[in-house]
């Protein structure tokens, strides 16, 4: 099955999982059809996948979720099938999921050590507990996150801190990790790959799964491949193969990764959103900007600075002390979305499962959930028509499965990041908000979201993105400003700024500061 | 799901006795739970044919105990009929509280206001309009009570529990007050009327209920107002993030439940021709199981109107059921009770999450 062993050191440990020909389907869905996967000791073993080839489902099935329909799990030499999450956990394997799965109203602590949390004499140790969680937060370099706070409270990377400050916890010799960076900024990633190598140089394997190339390039060693559920190409070396060859195993086909041209002489409109001196004490402060129609504004900075809040604040989603928003020269009123929606505004949030999707609902009342009033009559809807829209919105951003009334929730997480995005691309939005648009996007859908996000700037809509790549944001927006802690310290052209100065100025700060209290 | 291979993990598993004492509460629910197939409503036409089963069986259970009745054809149309007359009140009380509980709240006034609604509408001075003044009466109480339930919970954050809790309290309190304890007979024929008239052989108020439900139904499926309900109680956070006013909808889900406890006022106060303070005692808790029962999510975000009625009807059949082989309305609650809790069990197997129910009832604001 192997084949092509790469040369690498790191790559010498022995064999500790062999997947066979794993099966795994889902009512309509073959998600996992004859997999192959051979992980070694010490090594990162990264899993490369369009949305939906399988990789959440494949290691979901070595988690403990799931239960493969057929195929061989071998772990550490001995047949496995793990009836549930403990089991796997048992008997050292740890996962931390694509969609984060914390008790939002326990504490750091808690949930770093939930179900297995140290105690004697049947009480929990408190004390101790704490104490290893600080010492495992030190270890993922953010001794700043209380262990007593609870996990409501923290942004979303510190959310992702604690569930891998859960996956430590565990004395694991595999780790698996479903996109962990992705909502996390440039330097938490330097972060992630420390400790990362940390854990391979104890040698615990670690299987990596992400849909940044130049990240499994410095991170990874040997690279599986999976398109529609099965295994395309097994142990290539992470460092010396193509991406031209990794994209075209992917999809099939090969992809130019590159941003649209902003088309040449492109006449932006008049300024369609002001914000003036908008401040949130704790969040942000007298931040100003202005997005003219058909402009693409892209706001950089480190996930903390306060991004996202400035972003909900002009949505109205949360309410400005101080400071105002226009939308086309009309003051909006503060704390009130439907003011906003009202005015031509639509945000893509942050967080696609507590903020915006309706996970049980099909995936075409997902789409119309901003718009499904408009293509009502007499307050009657219109099922048909909203399908029809929906459907284009999936083939526009190649949604998989193309089944719009198929529920949002059996969704991969990169396909339902593109029913959050689609929302506003129905309708008449004048301005759309976009937060982390690309989280968890594959390569060939995120060209293609880049270019429906530069024709809609064509035809005038104006567009305010925030995005933890700093590449993303240089590459799609006009003009770009630079936040840290909470203020605007730059803003320039696109063109003028490069990705090493927009690091300088973003670097400082830590996760804490800009966390709601 | 499972298929047939062996749940072993052959790793000697290094247990710590610690360990596995609170497994239990591990619940991996953001892992791929939803694996069920959604295709407009397929899951809610599944689980209500298996509450057609269910009144199948009850009905055979009624044959093979009391065959000496069943053998009389107009005897089991009559009795299915009275089966429906009796479900009927309770039923346009259920439209409302699914509403409510898709919306993501609960609703335990609905017995209060309609006794408070029938009480007022009853009184001599409102008896004096005549039936379409006690119609309008009836109907304005259950709304007015509604829009107070709802203005607590949405705009002043009241826990639904909470805030119902103290209007079923003080609700009941009014009526008595009102009534000054009494008994209040109706003298009107039109509004007594609305219960000993049959239409085409069906009593009036059956087809009160069926005109309820289908409205209920039309209103929860086809228009804009069920599709924010759904939104809102499913994640309230996204809902208020696409520009839906949840706290305005809030409101408007209580004030139905009133409108539908103002008709019920009316159809109740028609059967009894008479109103008192204590009537429509328990009817939370019968809509509430009838909804449970129904497969309407308890955290919100799901539920049907069929459901509902279906487990109205269920309940309607136990108790007449009992009534034909003249047993004890204690081992009947019993019986009730134990339907309630088998109904949930299947909902958490089907759905999966106990966590579901700690996130019921928060209406989420910034
Ligand atoms: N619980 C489920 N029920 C039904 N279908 C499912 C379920 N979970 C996953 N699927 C389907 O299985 C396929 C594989 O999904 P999976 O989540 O493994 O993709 P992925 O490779 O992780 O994608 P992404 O990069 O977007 O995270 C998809 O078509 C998805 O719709
Ligand atoms: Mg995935």
């Amino acid at each position: 099955m192997s084949g092509h062993d790469a040369t690498n050191e790191a790559t010498t440990g022995e064999v500790v999982l062999r997947l066979t020909d794993v099966v795994k389907t889902f009512p309509g869905v073959r998600a996992l059809d004859g997999v192959q996967l051979e992980v070694r000791a010490g090594e990162v073993h990264c899993l490369l996948g369009q949305n939906g080839a399988g990789k959440s489902t494949l290691i979901k099935v070595l988690a403990g979720v799931h239960r493969p329909d057929s195929g061989r799990v071998e772990w550490r030499g001995e047949p496995v099938s793990f009836a549930n999450p403990q089991a796997a956990m048992r008997s050292g394997i740890a996962t931390i999921y694509q969609e984060l799965d914390l008790v939002e109203d326990l504490s750091v602590a808690e949930n770093a050590f939930l179900g297995h949390e140290p105690r004697r004499f049947g009480f929990i140790r408190r004390g101790h507990m704490a104490r290893r969680t600080r010492e495992i937060l030190g270890r993922l370099g953010h001794a700043e996150i209380p262990p007593g706070r609870m996990v409501r409270a923290l942004p979303a990377a510190g959310k992702q801190v604690v569930s891998m400050a859960r996956a430590l916890s565990h004395e694991a010799r595999l780790i698996i990790m479903d996109e962990p960076s992705a909502v996390l900024a440039h330097d938490e990633v330097g972060n992630l790959i420390r400790i990362v190598r940390e854990l391979t140089a104890q040698g615990i394997a670690v299987i990596y799964i992400s849909h940044r190339l130049e990240e499994i390039r410095e991170i990874g060693d040997r690279v599986t491949v999976l398109k529609d559920g099965r295994t395309t190409a097994a142990n290539l070396p992470a460092r010396e193969t193509p991406t031209s060859d990794l994209v075209s195993r992917m999809t099939g086909r090969t992809i130019e990764y590159v941003f649209p041209d902003r088309p040449a002489g492109t006449e932006v409109g008049g300024e369609l959103l002001q914000v003036e001196g908008l401040t949130r004490a704790g969040e942000f402060a007298d931040v100003s900007l202005t997005v003219r129609a058909g402009e693409i504004v892209g706001i950089a900075g480190l996930v903390g600075s306060g991004r996202s809040e400035v972003l909900e604040t002009i949505y109205g989603a949360r309410t400005a002390e101080a400071g105002s928003v226009r939308m086309a020269g009309r003051e909006l009123r503060p704390g009130s979305v439907g003011a906003a929606v009202r005015a031509g505004m639509g945000m893509a949030p942050e967080e696609r499962k507590s903020q915006a999707l309706l996970l049980g609902e099909p995936i075409y009342r997902n789409v119309t959930l901003a718009t499904f009033g408009r293509y009502a009559r007499f307050g009657f809807t219109n099922a048909s028509r909203e399908r029809a829209e929906a459907d284009r919105i999936a083939e526009d951003l190649e949604m998989r499965p193309r089944d719009v009334r198929r529920a949002v929730g059996t969704l991969s997480g990169g396909n339902q990041q593109k029913v959050v995005v689609g929302r506003w691309l129905l309708g008449d939005t004048k301005l759309l908000l976009l937060d982390e648009p690309t989280r968890g996007v594959d390569v060939g859908a995120r060209a293609e979201l880049y270019q429906v996000i530069r024709q809609l700037a064509a035809q005038g809509v104006g567009v305010l993105l925030v995005s933890s790549e700093v590449p993303e944001v240089l590459g799609l927006a006009d003009r770009v400003l630079v936040m840290r802690e909470g203020r605007v310290v730059r803003t320039a052209p696109a063109g003028e700024l490069d990705e090493n100065t927009v690091l300088d100025l973003v670097m400082a700060g830590s996760l804490m500061e800009g966390a709601p209290a | 799901m499972s298929q047939g291979t062996q749940p072993t993990a052959t790793q000697p598993p290094p247990v710590d006795p610690a360990e596995t004492a609170t497994v239990g509460h591990r619940t991996p629910t953001a892992t791929g739970r939803l694996s069920w197939w959604h295709g407009d409503g397929g899951e809610g036409a599944k689980r209500n044919l298996a509450l057609i089963g269910v009144l199948l069986a009850l009905f055979v259970i009624g044959a093979a105990t009391r065959s000496d009745l069943y053998s009389n054809p107009d005897w089991v149309w009559a009795n299915m009929l009275s089966i429906l007359k009796l479900a009927s009140v309770v039923g346009v009380v259920t439209v409302g509280m699914t509403f409510v509980i898709i919306g993501g709240g609960i609703d335990l006034s609905v017995g209060a206001i309609v006794a408070l609604a029938g009480v007022w509408c009853t009184t001599v001075a409102t008896q004096n309009f005549g039936a379409g003044g006690m119609i309008f009466t009836a109907i304005v109480v259950g709304v007015a009570v509604g829009l107070v339930n709802g203005t607590l919970i949405a705009y002043g954050r009241l826990v639904p529990f909470i805030a119902t809790l103290a209007m079923l309290v003080a609700a009941r309190g009014l009526a008595a007050e009102i009534s000054d304890k009494q008994t209040q007979i109706s003298h009107n024929g039109t509004i007594n009327g609305i219960a000993s008239t049959n239409l085409l052989g069906i009593p009036l108020l059956v087809y009160i209920l069926a005109a309820v439900v289908a409205a209920g139904w039309v209103l929860l499926n086809r228009t804009t107002f069920g599709r924010r309900t759904v939104a809102v109680g499913g994640n309230p956070e996204a809902a208020r993030l696409a520009g839906i006013n949840v706290k305005l909808h809030t409101l408007l889900l209580y004030a139905l439940s009133g409108l539908c406890c103002g008709i019920a006022a009316i159809m109740l106060t028609a059967q009894a021709t008479s109103a008192q303070a204590a009537m429509a005692n328990l009817y939370e808790l019968d809509a509430i199981a009838a909804v449970i029962i129904g497969g309407t999510l308890l955290s919100g975000g799901r539920g049907t109107i069929v459901g509902s009625l279906l487990g109205v009807i269920i309940f309607a059949t136990i108790t007449n059921l009992f009534a034909i082989n003249g047993l004890s309305t204690e081992a009947q609650n019993m019986v009730k009770g134990g339907i309630i809790v088998a109904a949930v069990l299947i909902q958490q197997v089907q759905f999966g999450s106990i966590t579901q129910f700690f996130r019921r009832n928060r209406l989420t604001t910034s």
